[in-house]
């Protein structure tokens, strides 16, 4: 810029008011990472299930909405946590703005989450017919085994929207130059499959060696594309200035430089190598391992990418 | 009818009279601000010049506070005002993230997004906003920006290729004109900060978005532990005036 570049020409702000520092924080990072997990899960569980026979995943058909259902509970607390009126959160169905990613999000999640719930109890009550014998709603859901199988191909097709719209909501924040909308849908997507596959490997202890393979095959492939789309944004986003002044201060050895690369280490090359060299070796502690370690990486890496265009005076 | 405003920066002499005439208008909480003036210092001595830029919500034609606010509580009214409603907003600040000028404020008090609505009550009652009329050099233009005889409209065509608007390329079609301005004043990466002699460093923020002292707990307990209202309508209670009356008479008031 030449106004603050040459000298003679130098511009300075010599009183302006204090601005506001990061807005959207460490909630919303966890909201979209355990976001992240719910969705994964199902996605990730819905390719094993179409490789692979039930029998080689005997908990599969319970275990893959329990986990989800706890992870979208938790992106449900933090993203009523992180509104300033929590209580106003009704007002999104009381009075739906569609142009709004938030609302169509919102809903989304709501019947997600509300699928998710009705598929875990089957699955459970399914898997354990003890438990469905003392517990009087089991008994109300004696009938409906068949229902998990009708809903699930509709859970797995609305698990997309619900992984992808924070991404538009990234996009709709127009004042962030840095999050455009096809490279944060695509972040998106790999992410729920890194965090789905990371999340599975924790229970695939008593799964078949090939569907293990098959975990470790998606969380390389996801890692993989998610490390390319990191550094392909983070040295090539120079088409516009705000993005160029952003990336240019954390290149620089400012705030989040360190904790990015740390990101990049942890969550993208070192589980890409553990499950790659996994797929050949059976090593359960170790791709367990891969799995932590991407499960860290993720949080940091979409950590930093919430904040750092943040960092930015508009005004 | 498309109201609109223009500020002729070779008039503003950075009086701050519009950010004061804002604050006391619209009982705009401390540490936040819905006008604000900027002072730029350009050039070097002894060829130095001090510009001051008032900044206020643009009420974009295309706003994206309105797009991605999940309630409709920032909405569009006839005039082309882009209001807010406080009663309805959840405190979300997707409006904080998507507003590209940075015009949107989580009020403290309220913890609830707001902004410049171009002091839509006074209008309504067909007054001028309270900076316009503070304004001691008319340096504040205001009016129908599609009536080709209002004067903002007459200072537009004045004006012609000299009149600007802040991130063009943002496509949001502000409806806040600046002439006399440039990019050095306008555009926030064209300038530096004097606090850190780069556009991050040690730039002074705001301790806290809203209330500081509104945790995570205190959002869910809020409705409990208020300390009860204190809006205007104790003032137009018939009752409370009664017991104000006598009280007073009692104390022997005055």
């Amino acid at each position: 810029m030449v106004e603050n570049t040459i000298h003679a020409t130098q511009a300075v702000v010599t009183l302006d008011v204090a601005l506001p520092g990061i807005i959207w924080g460490w909630m919303i990072t966890l909201n979209m990472w355990a976001k992240s997990i719910g969705t994964g899960v199902i996605l990730v569980g819905a390719f094993l299930l179409y490789r692979h026979k039930k029998e080689d995943m005997p908990n599969l058909r319970w275990i893959m909405p329990l986990i989800s259902f706890i992870f979208l509970n938790i992106f449900l607390l933090f993203t009523l946590t992180d509104l300033h009126q929590p209580y106003r959160m009704v007002n999104i169905f009381l009075h739906p703005h569609w142009t709004s990613a938030i609302t169509v999000g919102a809903w989304m999640a709501s019947l997600f989450t509300g699928l998710i719930t009705v598929m875990m109890l089957i699955g459970g009550f399914d898997a354990f017919p003890e438990f469905r014998r003392h517990c009087p709603l089991g008994k109300k859901v004696r009938g409906m085994s068949d229902f998990y199988e009708k809903v699930f191909p509709f859970v797995v097709f609305l698990a997309i929207p619900v992984t992808l719209y924070t991404a538009i909501i990234m996009a709709e924040s127009s004042a962030r130059e840095l999050w455009q909308a096809p490279t944060e849908v695509m972040q998106m997507m790999w992410a729920a499959l890194l965090a789905g596959s990371a999340a599975l490997i924790f229970v695939s202890d008593a799964w078949s060696r090939e569907t293990r393979k098959d975990l470790a095959l998606v969380l390389a492939i996801a890692t993989f594309f998610s490390f390319m789309m990191y550094m392909g944004e983070y040295f090539f986003s120079f088409k516009s200035a705000e993005a160029e002044a952003t990336l240019e201060y954390v290149h620089a050895g400012g705030s989040y430089n360190v904790e990015f690369w740390f990101a990049m280490v942890l969550g993208f090359i070192l589980p890409f190598f553990l499950a790659v060299s996994n797929m050949k070796s059976d090593n359960k502690t170790l791709l367990r391992f891969a799995a932590i370690v991407a499960l860290v990486g993720l949080y940091l890496a979409k950590d930093v990418w919430l904040k750092i265009p943040q960092m930015l005076p508009l005004s | 009818m498309k109201l609109g405003f223009l500020v002729d920066l070779n008039l503003c002499m950075g009086c701050k009279g519009c950010e004061i005439a804002c604050k006391v208008e619209n009982s705009v909480p401390l540490s936040s601000w819905r006008l604000r003036v900027k002072y730029i210092d350009i050039g070097t001595f002894p060829d130095a010049s001090r510009s001051f830029t008032p900044l206020r919500c643009n009420h974009c034609e295309n706003a994206p506070c309105e797009r991605i606010c999940p309630v409709s509580a920032l909405h569009y009214l006839e005039n082309g005002i882009v209001n807010v409603d406080s009663a309805r907003c959840i405190g979300c600040a997707g409006c904080m993230m998507a507003c590209p000028y940075g015009a949107i404020y989580m009020d403290p008090e309220t913890n609830t997004a707001d902004k410049c609505t171009y002091c839509a009550h006074r209008i309504e009652s067909g007054m001028m906003p309270a900076c316009v009329v503070a304004c001691p050099v008319e340096a504040n233009i205001f009016g129908d920006v599609e009536d080709d005889t209002s004067h903002i409209s007459q200072y537009i065509m004045e004006h012609q290729g000299g009149v600007q608007v802040r991130k063009p390329e943002k496509h949001t079609d502000p409806k806040h004109y600046y002439v006399g301005g440039g990019t050095y004043t306008l555009d926030p990466l064209a300038h530096e900060r004097i606090e850190g002699y780069s556009l991050f460093n040690n730039i002074t923020h705001l301790e806290a978005v809203g209330d500081k002292n509104h945790g995570v707990l205190d959002r869910f307990l809020a409705p409990f532990t208020s300390h009860g209202h204190t809006d205007n309508k104790s003032f137009m209670n018939f009752d409370n005036d009664n017991k104000a009356h006598e009280s007073h008479e009692e104390e022997g008031g005055h």
